[in-house]
């Protein structure tokens, strides 16, 4: 369903079985069945790598970090930076200097919001993003405009789910100062033209975020070739922990930009009288983080690239295709969003069923998947619907995944026959 | 394993298909707009209330199976009773949806189908929301929400 891949290479290359006994809790069992897993985008499940890394920070390398001079210290800070290095490498970033750690793809976009959009921003300037954003990538951005007096205007989408490229080209101008907009939408699985989205902007002299936190699970991302300002995403949607994510920004952006909190660590020298930051990245890095989840990270990086990522999102994408037919087929239901480039998420309505029913009577059959607004009110709103069902896939799901939910389905169907 | 058919029992799937007193009142003396930012439940609750008895009750809006029936069978229960009694009977719903479902409740007759939300604790907000909507629209609130 992308025009990276070629179906030729579909399900040869990528041995599912092998990956799935790399997740052990793709062994659980919920409500006496066994778990079909298909709520990735929501968070995804973590690989045994990633478990034990966790595991051994905590039991032979727990101490603080830029700190102290014993050993457990130096383990610590390694990890830590290590796994900074390893996201640099992840996003082809040119230099582990141009990475932030935060809290998660929320936190980066709020840093780059307060930080650089505060200090940069006036009144009358504009923000644009897309009616395809999830809440994070609306709200930040609605707050900073209330700072400073700046102006959101908002690119529609077409009715399969695309952004309306026309729009957004008549919606740029000298006054737009900021482009905001996800790689891939959390609601409708539309993989958008970043390329296309920046060089456009940089045309009217903009600078722009891209939110991939539901890119970076399904395919290899190179923030050198997108030519985005910033990129952010987190960790937990690509195999990681919860609790940590990336901030990669254009190095003299960074340098330009004040802390966006204060405390320990993001300091150089600290008197009453003035106190001196710390360099980039780590001014943006205030207190102690979260070095056990860092290192979790740095293992599911390790994962991720030690994988054929091309035959895995080959994979995906006959699995979504898969899906999108099975679904299809089903009397009533009705697929919101098949934009022409998709990945990892099917979402859809069955006709009178309310999407919260079908997700209680989905999880009694052993089924997980989210209902409701995902966290993208304008999306549902675009549509005159309140949610739906979605399904959306990790490396791990298989077709079997999907027959079993349709079978689910089927009963969905008959209790409300 | 939680049974399904406890939570939609016949009843339940009869008032979400054709729910009881689904319209509005015009010039209600008591009105409120109730909401589940969870999965986006949305109801107005139009209530009628003479001297001290309602005497008519109505809602519409757009929810799940068990949001609706419940506003319907909540609706069916409180027409004609008193304002003090509605309370009451809020206080004995909430007290038996919020009850762990190993434990006994009281029986309250149609309403009780839906105790069964008790085994799925995520749906008891969506059996609640018209009871809280009622609260609020008795109060005299413009809005409520069940977060």
């Amino acid at each position: 369903m992308t025009p990276l891949v070629t179906t030729s290479t579909t399900s040869t290359a990528f041995d599912v079985e092998k990956i799935r006994r790399d997740f052990p809790i793709l062994s659980e069992r919920v409500h006496g069945r066994p778990l079909v897993y298909l709520d990735s985008a929501n968070t995804s499940q973590k690989p045994q790598a990633v478990l034990e890394a966790m595991d051994a920070y905590y039991r032979h390398a727990n101490a603080n970090i830029h700190r102290a001079t014993h050993l457990l210290s130096e383990r610590a800070t390694a990890l830590y930076e290590g796994a900074r290095a390893k996201a640099a490498a992840f996003v082809n970033a040119p230099d582990p200097r141009t990475i932030v750690l935060t809290k998660g793809t929320t936190d980066g976009i709020n840093l780059v919001a307060q930080s650089y959009g505060r200090t940069m921003l006036r009144a009358g300037d504009e923000i644009v993003i897309s009616w395809l954003e999830h809440h994070s990538n609306i709200v930040p951005w609605q707050m900073l405009c209330e700072q400073t007096g700046a102006v959101l205007r908002v690119v529609p989408i077409n009715e399969i789910g695309e952004i309306d490229m026309d729009a957004y080209a008549a919606l740029l101008s000298a006054r737009t100062r900021i482009v905001a907009v996800g790689h891939v939408s959390n609601a409708l699985g539309t993989i958008n033209p970043v390329r296309q989205i920046v060089e456009e902007a940089h045309a009217r002299g903009a600078v722009v975020l891209i939110d991939g936190a539901q890119a970076v699970p399904h395919m290899a991302v190179d923030v050198q070739a997108l030519g985005c300002d910033f990129y952010v995403f987190s960790s937990h949607k690509m195999f990681g922990p919860t609790g940590v994510g990336v901030l990669y920004g254009r190095r003299p952006l960074l340098e330009a930009m004040p802390p966006y909190q204060g405390g320990g660590d993001m300091i150089a020298s600290v008197t009453f009288e003035k106190t001196l930051y710390n360099t980039v990245p780590y001014k943006f890095e205030a207190g102690t983080p979260n070095i056990g989840g860092v290192a979790g990270f740095g293992a599911a990086v390790d994962y991720l690239m030690a994988i054929d990522r091309d035959a895995a999102l080959a994979h995906e994408d006959s699995v979504l295709e898969y899906a999108t037919a099975r679904v299809r087929e089903i009397p009533g239901a009705r697929i919101i969003g098949e934009a022409r480039h998709k990945t990892g998420v099917l979402s859809f309505l069955l006709e009178g069923v309310h999407p919260h029913d079908a997700g209680t009577i989905l999880d009694n059959e052993g089924v997980a998947v989210r209902t409701g607004q995902h966290c993208a009110q304008p999306v549902m709103d675009r549509y005159g619907i309140s949610a739906t069902i979605r399904a959306s896939l990790g490396i791990y799901n298989t077709r079997e995944d999907i027959d079993v939910l349709v079978r689910a389905l089927d009963r969905v169907r008959e209790v409300f026959a | 394993m939680s049974d399904l058919s406890e939570l939609y029992q016949e009843v339940i799937l009869d008032h979400n298909k054709r729910p009881r007193n689904f319209r509005v009142l015009e010039a209600p003396s008591h009105h409120a707009e109730g909401y589940n930012p969870l999965c986006g439940d949305r109801l107005n609750l139009y209530v009628q209330v003479d001297g001290n008895v309602i005497t008519d009750i109505a809602f519409q809006g757009s929810g799940c199976a068990i949001s609706k029936a419940s506003a319907s069978l909540m609706t069916d229960a409180i027409k004609g009773r008193s304002v003090v009694e509605a309370r009451a009977l809020f206080e004995r719903f909430h007290k038996v949806v919020t009850t762990p479902p190993d434990q006994p409740v009281e029986d309250l007759g149609k309403l009780s189908v839906l105790s069964g939300v008790r085994e799925f604790p995520v749906r008891v907000k969506c059996a609640s929301l018209a009871w809280h909507t009622l609260k609020a629209a008795l109060e005299r609130e413009q809005r409520t929400s069940t977060e």
